[in-house]
């Protein structure tokens, strides 16, 4: 493996994670737009509010660090992918940026008049990036981003079938994982009408997403032929992984059981994007541009390693602490509050640590 | 040809936007975090609720703050392909790694200010302070990488060949490029410095306003304590930066202070106008230009006519003012650090006389006028060049339309954001007024429990 693969891979990485955390997020905001005025949209909503509400943007994080990663490792890609897609990159970056604001005010907003509007801004915003991010990766796989500034077409690079495809396959998928997650979401809030509401949501967005991954098989044959073909050979492996795992989970839902679903779920998607970058192999664009022929000189390829290197080391560790502390959280909330230590100041009783919420 | 240059004034108007938008609140998020250690640490040291409470609060206008600002980062990130995927195209892979640091930097920072919100209720006192720490070193890390990546596009270096395709790096001298140690110091102070008087002013509107309680007075002294430390160290290394850039700059350096042509005895001019025939209208100083580059009125400086015109920054009036602006709200700022020090040192108290609450008050927008100042020097002064001598910005732009749409877009946008961002300080600060609890929500706090409506039909 050159150094070049293993950057290529720390991309992967970083897409792989953004993809299965953000795609839930995004799932989440679609149920939540979807999810209709009545008493039982009304609870469901309820339900992926308090589930998604403590979920900060980790996604920002590795998106960011996927972009910072193909611009410095592959910087004619980054070109060229940014130029030529310009529209549905602009329009992810628009859905980005409502999601996030609605992830800072999120919080605050909840006892103001205007959170129906921010709901439906964040439920809109959470279709939108998935799906301009998925005609991205058709654009891409279709081999219609041509080296240089802006050398494709602008419209039909990414408004084709293929392109759309993938969008919706995106927008599927996220709901898919989402609908999976919130499964136990709902057990986790004692509300089983909510898992069985949240079950049949998965099965129906595992069959949709099965059908859109059919499509995009065909669109990818007719359009793509050299992806397909990789997708078919070296690929098969995990593609019939992703499969077997999509179905093992819709198994396990309906009888109920919760274990392992999740990771299941998250395996399924994994694995799809790791037989997308298979399919590639060796081309970033496909029959445009290699990964050997787009990557940076050795020293920097080296020092993107280090940086992931340190980053593994350092935040890994740093998210473990977190996570401990949720879960200390989640069973202190549920059983009594932490005794406070009061002290007088300016004549006034507080609690010396003061308490939020 | 006309779509290009009406894409370079788009892109260029969308990039000072967006950008002098995001240093606002990155200057926030590197400062902020260390006001709330310090109230943290006088609360925990001398037993201060009062300082405890102050540090709470803050953390709470970190989380809204930092999550704001990820977004408006993240909408930077996109830009430098949206916007300069030639730039990027050809110097991605040579400072990039910066980026990628920064990128390590947020995430910590994210994942400890989330660590901090929760530790203050399961974590013991000294254990949660330290846990903040991380917080404040990761800021200055990332407020290192973002300003080194500056500094290496006014100095470049550490790559090779200078024309066409990059086919060596030289990462350390990517990193520690000759404009780090004047650019990189002079930002982080401009963070403490516009947070300190920004929180300070916050308070001094709340002191005028007749609440004299200890929270105010407190939330009044710390961070103006910072700020007032942190002005006269920025002036004096302003001073260093300008003089590095009279020699590593020079074109820059003569619009900022209108220097037509090469020569010695330069007059100093404080405002006026610039033309090709030197500045009209004014305050002059004769020979104290020539004498703050090089300690002597003999010293040579490098006029804006070493260079053909194409190769000057557009608007040299406005940059002129820009840096006049910038100096002239520092030399006040100091002054209003020497009104603290002195008061302090004869009453052992923050003075309370009305004029000075309401020149405390007037600081905050003042330091950030001068920070937006500097700011424009620094990106205004490199015109025509996005590499300082090496790449002409017209030759990073996209060649993709639609650019004036989406500064539009991005206008409006921004513009709720920071309305919304506004309201909600504003609606925490109410709230921390009339209710004495803490029951504020913020990004990164802790899950509440499940809604209680959601238990229903439970199995029988």
């Amino acid at each position: 493996m050159s150094k070049a693969d293993a950057v290529a891979a720390v991309l992967w990485i970083s897409a792989t994670m953004y993809a299965v955390f953000g795609g839930a997020d995004f799932g989440a905001g679609l149920w939540s737009l979807v999810a209709g005025i009545g008493r039982r949209g009304r609870r469901a909503r309820d339900l992926i509010d308090w589930a998604i509400g403590p979920v900060w943007e980790a996604n920002h994080v590795w998106l960011i660090f996927a972009l910072v990663v193909l611009w410095t490792g592959f910087s004619p890609a980054f070109e060229a992918v940014f130029s030529t897609l310009f529209v549905p990159l602009s329009l992810a970056a628009l859905g980005i940026v409502l999601r996030g604001s609605g992830f800072a005010f999120h919080h605050t907003a909840r006892r103001t008049r205007g959170q129906a509007l921010a709901a439906r801004v964040f439920g809109l915003a959470s279709v939108l990036t998935p799906f301009f991010m998925g005609t991205v990766v058709g654009a891409v796989a279709g081999g219609r981003v041509p080296v240089g500034n802006a050398s494709g077409n602008h419209i039909s690079s990414w408004l084709n079938p293929l392109s759309l495809v993938i969008g919706a396959l995106f927008v599927s998928t996220g709901a898919y994982l989402s609908a999976v997650f919130l499964v136990s979401d709902a057990r986790r809030a004692g509300a089983p009408d909510l898992e069985r509401y949240f079950g049949t949501r998965a099965l129906g967005s595992a069959l949709v997403t099965g059908a859109l991954a059919v499509v995009g098989l065909i669109a990818l044959h007719k359009d793509a032929r050299y992806v397909f073909d990789r997708l078919v050979g070296d690929g098969l492996p995990l593609v019939i992984v992703s499969l077997v795992c999509g179905s093992v989970v819709l198994v396990l839902l309906h009888r109920g059981i919760q274990r392992g679903a999740r990771l299941l779920a998250a395996g399924a998607v994994t694995a799809v994007i790791w037989a997308w970058g298979v399919a590639q192999y060796p081309y970033l664009l496909p029959q445009k541009l290699t990964l050997a022929g787009a990557a940076a000189p050795s020293a920097t390829l080296t020092s993107v390693l280090i940086v992931f290197g340190v980053a593994v080391v350092v935040v890994f560790p740093s998210l473990g602490l977190l996570y401990m502390l949720v879960q200390r959280n989640l069973v202190q909330e549920t059983t009594s509050r932490p005794d406070p230590h009061l002290t007088d100041y300016d004549g006034v009783t507080a609690a010396r640590r003061p308490q939020p919420d | 040809m006309l779509i290009l240059a009406s894409n370079l004034q788009a892109a260029r108007s969308q990039m000072a936007f967006t950008l002098g938008f995001h240093i606002i609140l990155a200057s926030l998020g590197v400062a902020l975090p260390a006001l709330m250690l310090i109230a943290n640490y006088r609360g925990l040291r001398h037993d201060d609720g009062a300082a405890l409470k102050l540090a709470q609060r803050w953390s709470k206008a970190v989380a809204v703050t930092f999550a704001v600002g990820a977004v408006t980062g993240t909408v930077l990130s996109f830009e430098f392909g949206l916007l300069w995927p030639a730039f990027t195209g050809r110097f991605g892979d040579v400072f990039g790694i910066l980026f990628a640091i920064e990128g390590v930097c947020f995430f910590l920072e994210a994942i400890f200010i989330a660590i901090y919100i929760f530790g203050w209720n399961y974590l013991a006192p000294w254990t949660h302070f330290w846990t903040g720490v991380p917080v404040v070193i990761t800021g200055l890390g990332g407020a290192f990488s973002v300003v080194g990546v500056n500094s290496w596009m006014n100095q470049p270096q550490g790559y090779s060949p200078t024309t066409g395709k990059v086919t060596s790096v030289e990462p350390l001298k990517v990193i520690f490029n000759p404009a780090v140690p004047y650019e990189v110091p002079h930002m982080i102070l401009a963070a403490y410095l516009v947070t300190g008087f920004l929180v300070a002013s916050i308070y001094a509107v709340g002191m005028l306003r007749g609440r004299r309680d200890r929270i105010h007075r407190l939330g009044l002294l710390i961070p103006l304590t910072v700020a007032c430390i942190a002005t006269p160290i920025q002036f004096a290394v302003g001073d260093t930066a300008a003089r590095s850039i009279a020699k590593d700059q020079p074109i820059k350096f003569a619009a900022m202070e209108c220097v037509e042509t090469t020569q010695t005895d330069v007059t100093e001019y404080l405002g006026g106008r610039c033309t090709p025939n030197g500045v009209k209208g004014g305050i002059g100083i004769p020979g104290l230009d020539s004498f703050l580059v090089g300690w002597s009125t003999s010293t040579q400086v490098t006029g804006l006519d070493s260079v053909p015109s194409a190769d000057r920054p557009p608007a040299d009036t406005m940059l002129h003012w820009a840096f006049d602006t910038m100096v002239g709200i520092c030399t006040l700022l100091i002054g209003l650090a020497l009104w603290l020090g002195i008061g302090w040192l004869r009453k052992r108290d923050v003075p309370q006389s009305r004029w000075f609450l309401r020149a405390t008050a007037v600081s905050g927008v003042a330091s950030v006028l001068a920070l937006e100042c500097g700011w424009i020097v620094t990106e205004v002064g490199r015109q025509p060049w996005i590499v300082y001598n090496v790449m002409h910005t017209s030759d990073a732009v996209t060649h993709a339309g639609g650019i004036w749409v989406t500064f539009a877009v991005v206008l409006a946008l921004y513009v709720v954001l920071g309305a919304a961002l506004i309201i909600t300080l504003r609606a925490m600060s109410q709230h921390w007024r009339t209710s004495d609890e803490q029951d504020v929500d913020v990004p990164y706090g802790p899950e509440p429990p499940p809604p209680s409506g959601l238990v229903t039909e439970a199995p029988g």
